[in-house]
């Protein structure tokens, strides 16, 4: 066998020069974290109002929800990409569309990949808010109305609070999740961290170094995430109410 | 101060309510008693419009709660509900559940909010209680916040549903001491209760529903010493055994 293994590589220069590996692998970290960042926030406010809109007692209103999650969660994301990346500009008015693909590449990229991973994970943050509202009892929501709370204010002081405690776990999963999935933007050419250790394998002849590092980051990542989740999750407990607190 | 004309209601084919009628005079204290499943949940949600219902109609203090131009969020403000199940905000703290409509639904202002709800604590027994959540709180505190919840409000009436039946029973007298308290200065009541010791000691009139029929409605005395129907004799000697 006798690999040679070289950790220097990350030090050594780019053969385009300028920069180094590492600077690649950071440049794809940062990619990979704007695109998610933006992402789970799109997917956050949509999924929110969607997951709001599919328990609220208009049938016409909750079905615009059940609309968006059976759309959004059943077409694979990789498919998402490419509907959002190379089919939409196509159906864009011609004006708008030639307007966009006038736009740098890498905006374009990286547009199309957080609205994608938005809307995508956006169905799926919608149905944790969907039964996190459900599992309430659901005198909650008449005693909100009893009291002279309009609908929308009983959802926002008495439902939403406990709703979003009792999902912190699913949604930080669904927060990882993003992180994973936003690999597929390699695919219509984003260097996000993935693609960098690609990159990287294909310039050197170190990929072992390369998938170390990228797997190592992301777990990093991931661990950050959940300490950051588990921190959010002791701060908004509820006193008496379960718990390891009491 | 309530009046119910002719209400029924359906879920599907399923009639919930048929042809209810009834006034509650002001001040009055109205126990409602029935078996389970004969709609008396449903006819006080029906008071306050949480409930639609299809045919009569619902008078509270002058406004009609069918028509669809009444803002029933107004109205709900100032009639004050208490729930089997208290149904207190579990994420505020006790100071907090009292002040919350009274500040997004009277528009009183924070400080006005609280002080008038530790007032009404105090009135139940609880000002001790202020800065606690309701998770740490037994059965029957919890439900005195949420009377004084309610009465923070400034409703004109209240309507409780079967505020006691979730409660232990060594929480039970607590609770109804309020109560009797609250009737007793003249509070316009409606009660969902098989409490009947309640219903002798402060109530003027006792409803008996049986399958969404208001089958009685007589004056206490009238009630407990022969009502006419058999339904409520059966019904009325079953709860009394114990
Ligand atoms: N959303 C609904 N859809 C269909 N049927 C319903 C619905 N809500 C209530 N019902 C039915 O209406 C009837 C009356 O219910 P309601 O809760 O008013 O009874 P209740 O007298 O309060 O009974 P309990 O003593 O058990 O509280 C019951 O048979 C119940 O099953
Ligand atoms: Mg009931």
């Amino acid at each position: 066998m006798g690999y040679h293994w070289n950790w220097g590589i990350f030090l050594a220069q780019v053969p385009s020069g300028g920069t180094s590996y590492l600077g690649w692998m950071l440049s794809g970290l940062m990619t990979t974290l704007a695109l998610s960042l933006s992402a789970w926030i799109i997917a956050l406010v949509i999924g929110s109002a969607m997951g709001v809109l599919r328990t609220v007692p208009n049938r016409w209103l909750s079905g615009i929800g059940a609309l968006y999650v059976e759309l959004f969660r059943n077409i694979p994301l990789l498919v998402q990409l490419f509907i959002w990346y190379f089919v939409l500009p196509e159906l864009l008015p011609e004006r708008l569309g030639n307007a966009y693909k006038e736009i740098n590449p890498l905006l374009q990229q990286f547009t199309a990949a957080m609205i994608c991973l938005g809307l995508f994970t956006g169905a799926r943050v919608c149905e944790q808010v969907r039964s996190g509202i459900d599992s309430l009892p659901r005198g909650q929501r008449l005693a909100g109305l009893a009291l002279g709370l309009s609908g929308p204010q009983t959802y926002r002081y008495v439902l939403l609070p406990m709703a979003f405690r009792i999902i912190v776990p699913p949604l930080t999963s669904e927060f990882l999740n993003i992180f994973k999935n936003s690999a597929v933007a390699s695919t219509i050419g984003l260097l996000e961290l993935a693609a960098q250790g690609r990159q990287l394998v294909d310039y050197t002849a170190q990929p072992y170094e390369s998938f170390i590092a990228v797997t190592l980051t992301f777990m990093l990542l991931n661990a950050l995430i959940m300490s950051l989740m588990h921190r959010l999750e002791a701060r908004v407990r509820v006193p008496g109410q379960g718990g390891h607190h009491g | 101060m309530i009046s119910i004309r002719n209400v029924s209601k359906h879920y599907g084919s399923f009639q919930v309510l048929s042809d209810c009628s009834t006034e509650v005079e002001k001040g009055e204290v109205i126990v409602v008693c029935g078996p389970s499943g004969s709609g008396k949940s449903t006819l006080i949600k029906c008071v306050n419009g949480l409930e639609p219902f299809q045919q009569g109609e619902i008078v509270v203090n002058g406004i009609s709660v069918g028509d669809p131009k009444t803002k029933l969020a107004k109205l709900r403000a100032h009639v004050g509900m208490v729930f089997q199940n208290f149904e207190l905000f579990p994420h505020m703290s006790v100071s907090d559940n009292l002040a919350i409509a009274q500040i997004k639904v009277l528009g009183r202002s924070r400080e006005e909010a609280i002080g008038r709800g530790l007032k009404l604590l105090d009135r139940v027994g609880l000002s001790a209680q202020a800065e606690k959540y309701p998770g740490q709180l037994s059965g029957g505190q919890q439900q005195r916040v949420a009377i004084a919840r309610a009465l923070a409000m400034d409703p004109i009436c209240m309507l409780f549903d079967e505020p006691t039946s979730a409660l232990d029973p060594e929480m039970v007298k607590e609770v109804l001491d309020v109560m009797v308290d609250l009737a007793q200065e003249g509070m316009t009541m409606m009660v969902v209760s098989h409490e009947m010791g309640f219903a002798r000691r402060v109530a003027h009139r006792v409803i008996f529903m049986d399958q969404g029929r208001i089958v009685e409605d007589a004056p206490k005395e009238e009630f407990f010493g022969q009502p006419r129907s058999e339904r409520a004799q059966q019904f009325l000697s079953k709860i009394l055994q114990h």
